[in-house]
C-alpha cells in the first residue's frame, strides 16, 4: 500500500512537473501585453492567455475589420497613444511596423520593450508570426497547435478538381489592385486562379485603370464587400457600367475585408471561397463548350 | 482691337478644333486599340471587350471633357462681360467651391444612395446659394472688387467646410477623394454622369447666351445700359443662375477644373475684341478645346498614376494668371 502511495506520488510529481514545466518557462515570458496593431491584436488573442492581455487596439472591436471583434470586446482598449499605454505598465508592447513611429520612440524611451510586426505579405508569414508571438508570451505549444490548425485549414481550402488555372483580377476601391509582393496575391495564387496584375506586370499595390480590367475580362473578379461606413465616391468606380457588362455576369467574389486585411489563419476562409468561385466558373466554362 | 478673322470663320475653325479634340480624346487610353478598330468598336453591339471600353469608358470621358470645357469657357466669358473685372470666372467667384460641397454633403450622408438625383442637385443647390450671396451683393449696384472678394471668400468657406466634411467622414477613402472634389477628374465616368449633367448645362448655356446683347450694351456702363432697355436686375439674375445651374452640374460630375474659365475667354479677347457677345460662342468652343486636350495630356504624361485634370489646367493656367496681374498693373499705371 505504502509503496503504491509512494508510486503514485512519483508519477504525480512527474506529472506536475510535465504539465507546469511549460508555464515556469512563461514566468519569464511577458505577463502584461498591450497591443496597438489591428494585426497583433487578434495575433495576441489567438496564442496568448487571457490574463496576459492588458489591452487592445480600439480597431479590434471594429467587426467590419477583425474577425475576432466579438472577443475583443473582453479587453480594455488603448488608442495607440504613449501615455496611456505606458500608465497601463505593460511589459511588452505589440505594434506595427510603420504606424505610430513618436508613440513607439517615446515607449522604447521610456524603456518599455516593444515589438514591431511588418505587414504580412506571404502565406509563410502567418506560421512564422504565430510562433513568434507564442516565443514572445511563452506559449509555444499554443502557438505549434494554431500553425498546424493553419496548415490543414490551408490544405482543405485549397482542395479542387480543376487543373487549370483561372484568370481573376483584384479590383478594390478606388480602381486598385494587388500584384505580386502582396499577402492578397498569393491568396489568390493558392485558390489556383491567375492573377491578371502579374500578366499586366503590375507588382505591389498599384491603381489598374479600369479599361485595362475591362480588356483583360477577366473570369473572376475578386472585390472588398461593402463595409458598413458611410458610401464613398471610392466605390463608385464598382458601379461603373463597363464593369457590369462585361464581368459581374461571370462572377464577383465579394470579401469581407476582415478576413484579408491581416496575414492571420483566417484567410484561409478567402481561399476557401475564390477556390470554390474558381471552380464554379470553370464548370459554366466546361458546359458551354 | 478689332476681328482679323471673320466671327464665322472663326467659329467654323474652333468646331473643327472640338471634334478633332473629341477623336483624340477616343483614342487615347490605357489600352491598346487602334484608331480604325476602335472606331469600329464604338458602333459595335457585340458587347467585346473593346467595344464595352470605347462605348462605356471613353466615350463619355469624351463627351464630358467637351461638356465641361464649354460650360467653362462660357461662364469665363460671360462673368468676365457681366463683372467686367478680368479675373472672373466660376471658379474665383465660389460657384464651383459651392458646388463640390454641395456634392460632398450628398455623398457623404448617404442621400445620394436613397435618390439618385440629389447628387446633381445638392450641387445645384450649392452653387445657387454662392449665387445668390453673390446676387445680393451684386444687387445693390455692388462694387465688382466687393464681389470678386466675396467670392473669394464664399470660394474659402465651401472649400474647408468640403474639407470638414471628408476630414469627418469615417470611410477611410475620404481623404483621398478631398483631392477630386478640389482638383476635378474625368477618370472612368460614365453615360449616367453625361446624362445627369447635360440637361442642367443645356439649360445653363441657354441662359448665358440669351445675354449677349446686353452685355454688350453693359460695356457702356450699367446707367448707360438701363436707358438702352436693358433690365439690370434680370441680367444679373440670369448670368448668376444660368453660371451656377452649368458650373454645378459640371462640378458634380468632374469636381471643380480651375482656370478654363479665366484662361480662356482671355486667349479669345485677343482674336475676336472686346465685345462680350462675340466673345461667347468661341469661348465656350475653345474651353471645350482646352478641357479636352488637358483631359487627353493627363492620360499620355502619367497614365498609371491618375494625375488629376485639374493640376493640369492650374499649371497652364496659373503663370498665365501672374502674366495677366503684371500686364494689368502696367496698363494702370
Amino acid at each position: 500500500m505504502k509503496k503504491h502511495f509512494r508510486r503514485a506520488l512519483i508519477v504525480a510529481s512527474a506529472l506536475v512537473f510535465v504539465v507546469f514545466a511549460p508555464v515556469s518557462g512563461a514566468m519569464a515570458a511577458a505577463q502584461r501585453v498591450v497591443s496597438m496593431n489591428l494585426c497583433t491584436d487578434q495575433l495576441l488573442m489567438l496564442v496568448a492567455d487571457k490574463t496576459q492581455i492588458a489591452s487592445l487596439s480600439h480597431l479590434a472591436r471594429d467587426e467590419t475589420l477583425a474577425v475576432m471583434s466579438a472577443r475583443a470586446r473582453n479587453y480594455p482598449v488603448n488608442h495607440g497613444r504613449a501615455e496611456e499605454i505606458y500608465l497601463s505598465r505593460p511589459d511588452l508592447v505589440l505594434a506595427g511596423s510603420y504606424t505610430q513611429f513618436n508613440s513607439i520612440n517615446m515607449l522604447r524611451g521610456l524603456g518599455i520593450s516593444v515589438e514591431q510586426f511588418a505587414p504580412v505579405r506571404s502565406l509563410k508569414d502567418i506560421p512564422a508570426n504565430l510562433r513568434r508571438i507564442g516565443a514572445l508570451v511563452g506559449r509555444e505549444a499554443r502557438a505549434e497547435a494554431l500553425v498546424a490548425a493553419f496548415q490543414s485549414q490551408l490544405a482543405e481550402a485549397q482542395r479542387t478538381e480543376r487543373a487549370e488555372n483561372v484568370p481573376a483580377a483584384i479590383y478594390y476601391a478606388n480602381s486598385y489592385t494587388a500584384g505580386q509582393g502582396t499577402l492578397m496575391d498569393e491568396v489568390v495564387g493558392a485558390a489556383r486562379l491567375e492573377n491578371i496584375a502579374d500578366r499586366l506586370s503590375l507588382t505591389g499595390t498599384r491603381s489598374l485603370p479600369l479599361e485595362l480590367l475591362v480588356m483583360e475580362s477577366p473570369d473572376v473578379l475578386v472585390t472588398a464587400r461593402k463595409t458598413g461606413h458611410p458610401p464613398a465616391l471610392a466605390h463608385e468606380v464598382l458601379r461603373h457600367p463597363a464593369l457590369r457588362r462585361t464581368i459581374h455576369r461571370q462572377g464577383e467574389v465579394a470579401i469581407h475585408t476582415k478576413y484579408t486585411i491581416c496575414g492571420l489563419p483566417f484567410i484561409t476562409r478567402a481561399i476557401e471561397m475564390l477556390t470554390k468561385a474558381g471552380d464554379v466558373v470553370a464548370s459554366q466554362a466546361d458546359s458551354r463548350k | 482691337m478689332t476681328a482679323r478673322i471673320p466671327h464665322s470663320a472663326l467659329i467654323i475653325v474652333l468646331s473643327v478644333g472640338v471634334l478633332l479634340g473629341f477623336g483624340v480624346s477616343l483614342s487615347v487610353g490605357p489600352a491598346q486599340i487602334g484608331p480604325l478598330e476602335g472606331v469600329k468598336a464604338l458602333f459595335a453591339a457585340d458587347g467585346s471587350p473593346q467595344a464595352v471600353v470605347m462605348q462605356d469608358i471613353r466615350l463619355p470621358r469624351a463627351i464630358l471633357g467637351v461638356l465641361i470645357g464649354a460650360t467653362l469657357g462660357l461662364s469665363g466669358a460671360v462673368l468676365q462681360g457681366y463683372l467686367r473685372n478680368p479675373l472672373a470666372e466660376p471658379g474665383l467667384i465660389g460657384v464651383s467651391a459651392s458646388a463640390s460641397l454641395g456634392a460632398v454633403i450628398a455623398i457623404y450622408t448617404g442621400f445620394s444612395l436613397v435618390f439618385p438625383l440629389a447628387l446633381p442637385l445638392m450641387a445645384l443647390a450649392g452653387a445657387a446659394v454662392a449665387g445668390g450671396v453673390l446676387n445680393a451683393l451684386a444687387g445693390q449696384r455692388g462694387h465688382t472688387l466687393t464681389l470678386i472678394l466675396a467670392g473669394v471668400a464664399i470660394s474659402s468657406i465651401a472649400t474647408s467646410l468640403t474639407s470638414l466634411a471628408l476630414n469627418l467622414s469615417p470611410n477611410p477613402f475620404a481623404a483621398m477623394e478631398i483631392v477630386f472634389w478640389m482638383l476635378g477628374s474625368l477618370e472612368d465616368r460614365s453615360m449616367q454622369h453625361v446624362w445627369l449633367a447635360l440637361p442642367l448645362m443645356a439649360i445653363g448655356w441657354a441662359m448665358m447666351l440669351s445675354l449677349a446683347k446686353p452685355l454688350d450694351a453693359l460695356t457702356l456702363g450699367e446707367e448707360a445700359a438701363a436707358t438702352l432697355g436693358v433690365n439690370l436686375r434680370r441680367l444679373s439674375l440670369v448670368a448668376v443662375i444660368g453660371t451656377a445651374a452649368s458650373v454645378g452640374a459640371a462640378t458634380a460630375v468632374a469636381g471643380a477644373i480651375g482656370f478654363v474659365g479665366l484662361v480662356v475667354p482671355h486667349l479669345m479677347r485677343g482674336v475676336v475684341g472686346h465685345q462680350p457677345s462675340r466673345l461667347l460662342l468661341p469661348s465656350a468652343l475653345a474651353g471645350a478645346i482646352m478641357l479636352t486636350v488637358a483631359d487627353v495630356g493627363v492620360r499620355v504624361i502619367a497614365p498609371q498614376s491618375g494625375l488629376k485634370l485639374g493640376v493640369l489646367t492650374a499649371l497652364v493656367g496659373a503663370p498665365f494668371f501672374l502674366w495677366l496681374i503684371l500686364s494689368k498693373r502696367r496698363s494702370l499705371l
